[in-house]
């Protein structure tokens, strides 16, 4: 399937609109021709291992109350490693809060995102914002707000500035389908089609804002089918398949880069798990249809492929996976050691040069002996009733 | 060179859009028009269009593109047309720009310029009249600067482009073609955070900014002879300038803060605090605040709403008198 026609037609006359553009088959057939080198397939496997198994140990880091608070991504792995895959160095990601699996790819340390997670003193960050709003500087990912949707039109400003200042750069900016809802997307759309910005929109379709299913976000069928009003391309890719993620995200970038202006990207996924550490799914969704989403998972899919095509074999799979997980472990382990951050980080860069009266407040609240000994916070362990499965 | 206010904002910009390339506006009728108070007449014409750029109709857009330019090395000076609308922007200011050094850790910062038309006087009714000013204030992470005159608004305006971190510049519309004063062609700053002192006095200190310093000024004038006063123009809203408001009052021992801003939660409320707090035992008589009352701004009576020189006298009067 020839990529670049798909982005330049018209989600709706891609066949059957609903359907989205893959390569490989939920069972991990072929159903059109990957020509990627084998060590592109395995380096592409090998983020996705990584981040299930990330996923995995976080979650339970906050269950047994070792890091405060966890948004999951299990599931939408191949939606985010598939497009950050697709960029190259220069170029800017801006990210909801659900793309490590991306942060990664694009060059955060491992021990970094962890330090993070654990809010420490080696955290980016310096412990100012909950766990999952990662992001590092030398890969231009920018880390993520709470906010629904505010990176969006942030975004349209950094692509703008590249290509007011004659930079070849391009921006990737992540959104879940919810997002789709608010302003902000709008305005940016609006401003990237006018303006004709280096800037791809990617729409992670996780089925799921919290608790609102995605027909109640939209009276249309896709999100791709609404960058027509705007006066570009929107493609609907199945985000499970991470060659297809791949190859249409490599397709937009180009685009982009080369001067054609923005694409909206809609990868159709699911969130396995709940929004956060402190959402309950079954209050909103059966199990039935978990399961039924399991059936069409993402690391499992390239697993099957790669066994298909004997890129990866059950020998090597076992291997990697092991490599992994003692990756993540050792990262852990060295986060877990590194101290809170000091009591003057709270006001250090509110501004460039501290003000006065930061200044004055600074000196009561360290020179107060009560916050003499201030450690770490006992983020409370397994208190929440619900349990994830 | 005399110049008026608006003038003098748009010899600014000129002088900075020549002086540093990184320096771009973006607004809505900023480039072809000008500016609807031609604040930005003919810089466009100078600059092109990648330079002075007319934006659709959207203050999320504007604001929210312009932090995304400055976290990748541009100046962006963003023209809300009159503050009244700047609400639609308020959670791209207040969720990012605000925070954008903080949250990352110091990683990027979003040194944005955001110029806004504000207050009443110039029979804009309720959407173009108001002083959003003490929402900023009390937000972490901006700075809110309000020239009163010519001079100030160059050496202001430069400090605030050249400036680290957002800052909220709020000129007082009423007084853009009102008030003229001579401007130096040449590059000067004046540091974000100090005040100034208007006019001095011994007995009562008044302390005002934008459109309201001239009223001030007037009912100081209105009183010569009977009370001194001594009128200082704050300039800086945040950080404002507690050295010099502190020396004020410890010389005078009496203050009345003007704003037409409504009363609660104004401004003025923190700035009553601050002298509460630290100048105690020099008070000679509480501390009174003129402002406009706490209601929506109306068309038709304006002139009645907002403070005007009479009611300012009059409270200099009771303060001294106290």
């Amino acid at each position: 399937m020839n990529v670049t026609a798909v982005l330049s037609a018209p989600a709706h006359t891609n066949g059957n609109a609903c359907t989205p553009f893959a390569f490989i088959a939920a069972d991990g057939s072929v159903c059109s021709e990957v020509t990627l080198p084998a060590e592109e397939l395995r380096a592409a496997y090998r983020w996705l291992l990584l981040t299930r198994e990330l996923d995995t140990r976080l979650l339970s880091l906050q269950r047994q109350g070792r890091i405060g608070f966890y948004a999951p991504c299990t599931g939408e792995e191949a939606a985010q490693v598939g497009s950050a895959l697709a960029l190259q160095q220069g170029d800017w990601t801006l990210s909801q809060y659900r793309e490590p699996g991306a942060a990664l790819v694009r060059g955060m340390p491992l021990v970094k995102l962890l330090c993070h997670m654990y809010g420490n003193v080696q955290d980016p960050l310096q412990g100012r914002q909950m766990p999952s709003h990662f992001g590092w500087k030398e890969a231009h990912f920018v880390p993520a707000s709470s906010p629904v949707g505010t990176q969006i039109p942030i975004a349209t400003g950094v692509a703008w500035a590249s290509k007011l200042k004659h930079e070849s750069a391009v921006t990737l900016v992540y959104f879940g389908e919810g997002a789709t809802s608010t302003g902000d997307f709008h305005v940016s759309m609006n401003l990237a089609g006018v303006f004709q910005l280096p800037l791809v929109f990617l729409c992670k379709n996780n089925a799921y804002a919290i608790s609102t299913a995605g027909h109640q976000q939209t009276a249309v069928a896709t999100m791709a089918e609404k960058a027509a009003a705007y006066g570009f391309a929107g493609v609907r890719v199945d985000g499970n398949d991470v060659l297809a993620m791949l190859s249409a995200t490599r397709a937009a970038v180009e685009l982009a880069r080369q001067g054609g202006g923005p694409t909206l990207i809609e990868a159709v996924t699911y969130r396995m798990g709940p929004h956060s550490t402190a959402d309950d799914p079954r209050r909103y969704r059966s199990e039935a249809e978990v399961e039924q989403a399991r059936q069409r998972d993402p690391v499992e899919r390239m697993r099957r492929y790669l066994a298909a095509q004997g890129v990866v074999t059950v020998e090597q799979d076992a291997e990697l996976r092991a490599a992994v997980a003692h990756e993540i472990e050792a990262a852990i382990q060295s986060a877990e050691k590194v101290e809170s951050p000091p009591l003057d980080s709270i006001f250090h860069d509110v501004y460039a040069e501290m003000p006065w009266h930061l200044r004055e407040q600074m000196a009561e609240l360290v020179n107060d002996p009560t916050y003499a000994d201030s450690e770490a916070p006992n983020w409370g362990g397994e208190s929440d009733d619900y349990k994830f499965p | 060179m005399t110049l008026n206010l608006v003038q003098s904002i748009n010899a600014t910009l000129r002088h900075q859009l020549r002086c540093d390339e990184r320096t771009i506006i973006l607004g809505e009728d900023v480039g072809v028009n000008g500016g609807v108070f031609r604040a930005t007449d003919g810089l466009q014409q100078e600059f092109g269009a990648d330079r002075v750029i007319d934006t659709p109709l959207t203050e999320v857009g504007i604001i929210g593109a312009a932090i995304g330019m400055a976290m990748n090395g541009l100046r962006p000076v963003a023209e809300i047309q009159f503050a009244d609308f700047i609400y639609p922007a308020f959670d791209l200011i207040v969720s990012e720009l605000a925070k954008m050094r903080y949250r990352t850790g110091g990683m990027y910062q979003a040194p944005v310029v955001i110029r806004a038309p504000y207050g009443g006087g110039i029979k804009g009714g309720l959407y173009h009249s108001q002083s959003p000013e003490a929402y900023f204030v009390h937000t972490a992470g901006l700075k809110v600067v309000i020239p009163s005159n010519p001079y100030d608004a160059k050496g202001l305006l430069l400090a605030a482009l050249r400036d680290p971190d957002p800052v909220l510049f709020f000129e007082p519309k009423k007084v853009y073609r009102t008030i003229r004063g001579e401007v130096p062609e040449e590059d000067y700053t004046i540091p974000i955070g100090k005040a100034r002192v208007a006019r001095e006095g011994t007995q009562v200190s008044v302390f005002a900014y934008g459109a309201m310093l001239h009223t001030s000024l007037e009912a100081a004038t209105k009183v010569e002879g009977r009370i001194s006063v001594e009128v200082i123009d704050l300039r800086s809203l945040l950080p404002f300038d507690i050295e010099a408001i502190v020396a004020s009052v410890t010389k005078t021992g009496r203050a009345v803060i003007v704003h037409e801003a409504p009363l609660t939660g104004g401004f003025g409320a923190e700035l009553s605090a601050q002298i509460n707090e630290r100048c105690l035992f020099k008070l000679q008589a509480p501390v009174v605040r003129v402002c406009a009352p706490d209601t929506p701004f109306p068309y038709t009576l304006e002139n009645v709403y907002l403070p005007d020189a009479e009611r300012v006298a009059k409270a200099i009067e009771r303060t001294a008198a106290f």
